[in-house]
């Protein structure tokens, strides 16, 4: 340690500010992406996990076993490596020679699919916690079970699950550091590439930490704020209530 | 208008109803009473294919509720449902709860299903209420907005699953006379309630059920006044007695 040369500057210096910058947008891109596929593909496995159809509901209870039980680093390997493999060799070929940025769309795939199982429990559990009654009101003014879930049930669980949602997304964000094993340039992978350049590990992982816990903050107190907006008139203290 | 004719029902190998049948003309008022776990409620959900049943029939204008060919959600929109719980929508104001269906199911113009909800909620004297979400609702206001909820539809006839038994007792004339307003005009009305001071004021009909049984179906005075079966005998001595 007292040989360790110091040198802050090195954060702002060229071209190393520039590949940090370009890490973080591509660890942004990474999980917004991931988490449109897991916000959308969420849904459905919330909506299928609670659905009346037995064999609709197994399916989906299958996808969550498989996605929460199987380590992310490996299913991000099983996409990448494995997949191409399997498929015709065509299709094969195209992954992994082809395809533009490969590596960022299996990153996004992986984050993706792996998130979307846990944004399905969630949203089970938000809808599981409406009354029955809900449905019953719904369906008996003449609305189909889709339209049921679609205006009543999942506005509601969607409201009812912010926070919940809110440290998945945050967990997506964090997760996308997993992508430099497949060749990422992300916020993590720049940041190693940069201290393995110069020497100066302490400084460029400090940096990198400030920003992922920066980041995480933000979002978390942004969401605080949409949540206040989102949250049920009568729940746990909203509105100033006028009746 | 509805037939209901010798229907059963199991939970697994329970038996929660058995041989029910009667029958509700149009503009007829049926006030269904009994012990809790009688049925009552079970039976009028079968009406609108809530509940399956497993044998027998029920028939709505002609309609048969158990036929796998009918389109349910068809005939549920023509017969109006209001809840013990009043099952209003948390996340949409008094006027949303009123519209959903009307522009979801029936294709109305929002501006116009608007101005029928708000016609509406005039007629239970909830206009000013408007814009409030449930929450911030007394639950007889609650349920005087779900009355309207199920009038937008222009039901041909409603159902009623206990609807002032989770009201507080100063509430609950507000709702039984919303009720009763909704007979003069006519309406065809099958009500679960112990309300007997409703059954004896409104009801052309009542039906008495004990053990997923009808045991007395009978014009209101004749039930009141000169009771057949010994169960409704007790039930309405003890109902009555204070």
């Amino acid at each position: 340690m007292q040989h360790y040369a110091w040198n802050w500057g090195i954060l702002v210096t060229q071209p190393y500010v520039f590949w940090i910058l370009s890490g973080l947008l591509w660890t942004m891109l990474v999980a917004l992406a991931g988490w449109v596929l897991a916000l959308a593909l969420g849904s459905i496995l919330g909506v299928a996990r609670t659905v009346p159809n037995r064999v609709v509901r197994a399916l989906a209870a299958a996808y969550v076993e498989y996605f929460r039980n199987v380590p992310l680093l490996v299913q991000i390997f099983l996409w990448y490596f494995v997949l191409p493999e399997l498929l015709p060799e065509g299709a094969g070929r195209w992954l992994k020679r082809d395809l533009p940025n490969a590596e960022f769309w299996t990153a996004v795939l992986s984050l993706g699919t792996y998130t979307a199982c846990r944004v399905g429990e969630t949203l089970r559990a938000g809808i599981e916690s409406i009354s029955r009654g809900q449905t019953s009101a719904g369906l008996s003014s003449g609305l189909t079970m889709a339209q049921v879930y679609g205006y009543i049930l999942l506005p509601v669980a969607y409201r009812v699950t912010v926070p919940a949602l809110t440290s998945e997304f945050i967990n997506i964000f964090k997760n996308s550091a997993l992508a430099l094993t497949i060749g990422v340039l992300e916020l993590t992978s720049r940041t190693r590439q940069i201290a393995e350049f110069t020497y100066n590990a302490i400084e460029l992982f400090t940096c990198a930490t400030v920003i992922y816990a920066l980041i995480s903050l933000v979002v978390t107190y942004a969401m605080r704020i949409a949540e206040s907006r989102a949250r049920l008139p009568g729940m746990i203290a909203s509105q100033p209530t006028d009746a | 208008m509805i037939a209901i004719d010798k229907v059963s029902k199991w939970y697994g190998r329970t038996q929660v109803l058995a041989d029910c049948t009667t029958a509700v003309a149009r503009g007829e008022v049926v006030v269904v009473c009994g012990p809790s776990g009688s049925g009552k409620s079970t039976l009028i959900k079968c009406v609108n294919g809530l509940e399956p049943f497993q044998q027998g029939s029920i028939t709505v204008d002609g309609v048969s509720v158990g036929d796998k060919a009918t389109k349910l959600a068809k005939l549920r929109a023509r017969i109006g449902m209001v809840f013990q719980s009043f099952e209003l929508y948390p996340h949409m104001t008094a006027t949303e709860n009123i519209t959903l269906a009307p522009i979801k199911v029936l294709g109305r113009d929002r501006v116009e299903a608007v101005a029928r909800a708000h016609a509406l909620l005039e007629r239970v004297g909830m206009r000013e209420f408007a814009d409030r979400y449930p929450a911030n609702l007394s639950g007889g206001q609650q349920q005087r907005v779900a009355i309207a909820r199920a009038l937008a539809m222009e039901p041909i006839a409603m159902l009623f699953d206990e609807p002032t038994s989770a009201l507080d007792p100063e509430t609950i004339t507000e709702v039984l006379d919303a009720m009763m307003a909704l007979a003069q005009d006519g309406m065809t009305m099958i009500v679960v309630t112990h309300e007997m001071g409703f059954a004896s004021k409104v009801a052309h009909r009542v039906v008495f059920m004990d053990g997923g049984r009808i045991v007395e179906d009978a014009p209101k005075a004749e039930f009141f006044d000169r009771p057949h079966s010994p169960r409704a005998q007790a039930f309405l001595s003890k109902i009555l007695r204070h």
